[in-house]
């Protein structure tokens, strides 16, 4: 009779999967020259966009600019694809450890509801469809209430060659 | 000063005075007439993935966002404010490590209220270019600006 497995410490478990998703995203300069981070609750992400003067576009309104919020959604997206493509592997323990491979924007399509307000926004992606070489990603941002979105957006994405698939991959 | 020449030196006091244009470096080559050019230095910190060495989406979906709305900005009509409704970008290929990108942005319908662009962003190879982008603006006309056209 094998002795029974004891579950992962849940420390470790969460160093573990902080790990991976800070590598994720800071494997990505941009996202940190707009000041992102990620909230991880289990597999759950929220993408934060603290406030900072420079993220502003129309010092008279003052306004966030669009820029800003497209650049906040697709980061939001990209990482959101990234982590569940990741997660699996990671919880096998059999990947993770050859570095984040990103998906690649296709296509990205902004819905401008209201403008963004001089304060900190959230966004949270949903992976729509995921296939072997396409994924459809949709994004919601918001500020203070949950229910009013400042802005949502749509993108295709192709998904990161699998290195698996790569025999000449270390 | 020519006209021309007064309506490329407010917009580019105006690009200039978008803290995010400045953080960016975004620069006015020629803006009037409903068309813009607006050009980017490539930047590391601008860098969306590290492995290819290609720039953020979302910086050139930026580039694109302010290029549309200067167009609008310099149509006849005479805008006194713009604000991007919905903007459709296509990434067509990755641009060229270490090139600055140009984004060039034509204002080509408006209706009382509304103003439609396309805009391409190039890095100076030849081809396609890197990304190609449709947008709506809402926009207000000053009514002055709106009496002259409707007297016209």
């Amino acid at each position: 009779m094998s002795p029974r497995t004891s579950p992962e410490p849940v420390h470790a478990l969460k160093e573990r999967r902080d790990g991976h998703l800070s590598r994720l995203v800071g494997s990505m300069p941009y996202a940190a020259f707009l000041g992102i981070e990620f909230d991880r609750r289990g597999d759950e992400l929220t993408a934060v966009l603290p406030f900072k003067d420079m993220l502003i576009g129309d010092p008279m309104v003052p306004a966030l600019h669009g820029g800003v919020t497209a650049s906040f959604l697709e980061t939001a997206a990209i990482v959101e694809l990234s982590w569940s493509i990741l997660w699996p592997e990671m919880e096998s323990g059999t990947g993770g450890d050859v570095g984040p491979r990103l998906p690649k924007t296709i296509d990205f399509t902004i819905d401008y509801l209201r403008s963004g307000l001089p304060r900190d926004a959230y966004a949270r992606a949903r992976v729509v469809r995921s296939g072997r070489r396409f994924a459809s990603v949709h994004v919601e941002a918001w500020q203070d209430n949950r229910a009013r979105l400042f802005a949502q957006a749509t993108g295709h994405f192709l998904m990161p060659a699998d290195p698996r698939d790569d025999p000449g991959h270390v | 000063m020519s006209d021309a020449q007064l309506q490329i030196q407010i917009a580019r006091q105006f690009i200039e005075a978008i803290p995010f244009a400045r953080a960016v470096g975004m620069t006015i080559e020629s803006v009037g007439g409903g068309h813009a050019v607006i050009t980017m230095p490539f930047d590391e910190r601008l860098v969306g993935d590290p492995r290819r060495g290609v720039l953020h989406g979302g910086v050139i979906s930026a580039l694109m966002d302010t290029c549309g709305g200067a167009a609008v900005m310099s149509h006849p009509v005479g805008p006194s404010t713009a604000a991007t409704l919905d903007l459709r970008i296509d990434y067509m290929r990755a641009a060229k490590a270490g090139a600055a990108i140009r984004a060039e942005a034509e204002c080509y319908h408006v209706t009382r209220s509304v103003a439609f662009i396309r805009a391409t962003a190039t890095d100076g190879e030849d081809g396609p270019p890197v990304a190609a982008a449709t947008g709506a603006f809402t926009m207000t006309v000053r009514p002055s600006a709106e009496k002259k056209e409707g007297a016209a």
